[in-house]
């Protein structure tokens, strides 16, 4: 053994031992917060206050350049908002809208669950996903539209196939790279349990990559929801129904350039509360609730 | 001649729960194909807490993989009731170092559950004996709480709670404490042994940690370096936490550190 007392060690501090104040006598270890600071917390009045200061700004500027045909006001937006609502003519364009994307949005969901599902069993699927990813994925879904419109004419099926193209992609990248990402010691578990095949896609590598699944979803609904209203100003109207981008491209027409402003409020509002209500919905009761997602 | 008889020879009492028989495992790298094991033999009676005991690197893990049935040998056999196994299956729970092995999106009692549940065990029944494990690993105030909000060594109570319930031929455990503080180890291991004297199941554990597998062994199978074959088996019966410091735990400690450090193999 070396000697340890080294001409460098210090010299011995004095030894002790002594009792410690019980918890209970501390009085409160856990002091609940404020009530501002719990509402300062809450991320839905922070971003509250940052969209009131927007609007607030809006009104000045559009006040101040005193040019309602290129920049109506806050206000007269809101009003022609309100009319729209009110005559009924925004709802029903925006439920057209609504329908054709639900219905491109789901079709490209399905061949993406396939199209990953064959990916992750077999190599030869693997590589068709990666080979057709990288061909298409790149490929902006309006470049698409002529096409669609020469196979399918004028009306949804076009609009519902360059939706799919948008949505597919994005979502099966998404979805093979979180099926990549799964621990082996999680698959290992599930075998253990006697799982395979289907059913360990089922009941361990899609709730395990959930998080990158969920993330192709939201990508996915975005991609999908800026085709459409393009998609629906270039060509606009289908079988002599419009949705909102043709009511976009109509007041523009007229000049009426509250309204068209009205409409591209609709659809930010529209994609917020997707994204704020349906999608938080889904993450706040799936990937945060697990612990697989901080917030 | 032993392998022979083996083959027609139908299961009897007699026979050991596990047999591993002259196993050589191999395992592929981009560039070699690297022989994990050689020609590993040794047996696993009904009631043991055999311990594969070896430096890294020797097989360890991998030999306990191929008694789960993820590895198939290149050469001898895994028999389980004299029946060779051929892939992974519930009658051999395991339970991993790794701390995410337990399903993220179930809580404590479902990730119990979710192994009988699928395996056809009726609802009621696989919450009873879920409460019931989860109780005997000392978690019945955490039945409702998610695994991302528990420590690392109540996520292994958990996954033992879950092997167990299941009630698995054998509980096979990959170096389970390894990635825990030397203060919840030891503590782990004592509830090991509790566990094992309360139900009786049979137990193969993997470390590489002397004083674990002197004290959580029964038996234990001393592997050779890289590639791994059985040096020596060592019986530790009666061997506890409480014979820690007797003179009679550290020579045998100093035994099998001598076969395991030494570079001429051991003859004895």
């Amino acid at each position: 053994m070396t000697d340890l007392s080294h001409r460098f060690a210090p010299s011995p501090r004095p030894e002790f031992e002594r009792k410690v104040t019980a918890p209970a006598e501390l009085g409160d270890v856990a002091k609940p917060l404020s009530m501002v600071e719990r509402i300062v917390n809450i991320s839905a009045v922070r971003r509250g206050v940052i969209l009131v200061f927007i609007a607030l700004f809006w009104e000045v500027y559009a006040r101040w350049l005193n040019n309602p045909l290129s920049f109506p006001t806050f206000l007269d937006t809101l009003e022609a908002l309100r009319d729209g609502i009110a005559s009924g003519i925004i709802p029903q364009r925006l439920m057209i809208t609504l329908q054709t994307l639900v219905a491109g949005y789901f079709i490209g969901l399905v061949i993406a669950a396939i199209l990953t599902s064959v990916a992750v069993t077999t190599r030869i699927g693997t590589d068709l996903l990666a080979t057709l990813t990288a061909m298409f994925n790149p490929l902006p879904a309006i470049a698409l539209l002529p096409l669609a419109l020469l196979w399918f004419g004028l009306g949804r099926p076009s609009l519902i196939f360059v939706i799919i193209h948008s949505v597919l992609w994005a979502v099966a990248l998404n979805m093979h790279s979180g099926f990549l990402a799964v621990s082996d010691t999680l698959r290992m578990a599930g075998r253990t349990f006697g799982l395979r095949g289907l059913r360990l896609v089922i009941g361990i590598l899609i709730p395990a990559a959930f998080p990158a699944i969920l993330s192709g979803l939201k990508i996915g609904w975005a991609f999908a929801w800026r085709t459409l209203i393009a998609a629906e100003l270039v060509f606009g109207v289908s079988s002599g129904q419009g949705g909102l981008g043709w009511y976009i491209f109509e007041n523009r027409n007229t000049l009426d350039t509250a309204a068209v402003f009205a409409g591209l409020l609709t659809v930010m509002t529209v994609g917020l509360l997707i994204e704020a209500v349906i999608f938080r919905f889904i993450e706040a009761r799936t990937v945060r609730r697990w612990g697989m997602q901080r917030g | 001649m032993n392998e022979t008889l083996a083959i027609n020879a139908a299961p009897s009492a007699l026979d050991p729960l596990v047999r591993v028989n002259g196993v050589t495992l191999q395992y592929k790298t981009p560039d070699h194909l690297v022989t994990a094991t050689y020609r590993v033999t040794f047996e696993i009676d009904a009631g043991d807490r055999l311990v594969l005991l070896g430096p890294s690197g020797c097989g360890k893990s991998t030999i306990l993989k191929a008694i789960a049935g993820f590895i198939k040998p290149v050469e001898g056999d895994v028999r389980l009731r004299n029946k060779i196994i051929t892939g992974p299956g519930p009658d051999r729970m395991m339970v991993f170092q790794e701390f995410d092995q337990l399903l993220p999106w179930k809580k404590v009692l479902g990730n119990v559950m979710y192994p009988m549940t699928i395996n056809g065990i009726s609802e009621s029944e696989a919450k009873a004996r879920a409460l019931d494990a989860i109780d005997k690993v000392k978690l019945s105030k955490f039945v409702d709480v998610y695994p991302h909000m528990l420590s690392g060594g109540m996520k292994q109570r958990v996954a033992i709670a879950r092997a167990m319930a299941m009630k698995p031929d054998v509980l096979l455990m990959d170096e389970p404490y390894a990635a825990l503080d030397a203060l919840t180890r030891r503590k782990m291991q004592d509830e090991l042994l509790q566990l094992w004297d309360e139900v009786g199941f049979t137990l193969v554990f993997v470390t590489h940690s002397i004083e674990e597998a002197l004290v959580v062994g029964s038996r234990i199978v001393v592997l050779s370096p890289h590639p791994g074959q059985v040096n020596a088996e060592v019986n530790c019966q009666h061997m506890g936490q409480d014979f820690r410091d007797t003179p009679e735990f550290q020579a045998l400690a100093k035994r099998i550190s001598r076969m395991l450090f030494d570079d001429a193999p051991t003859a004895s």
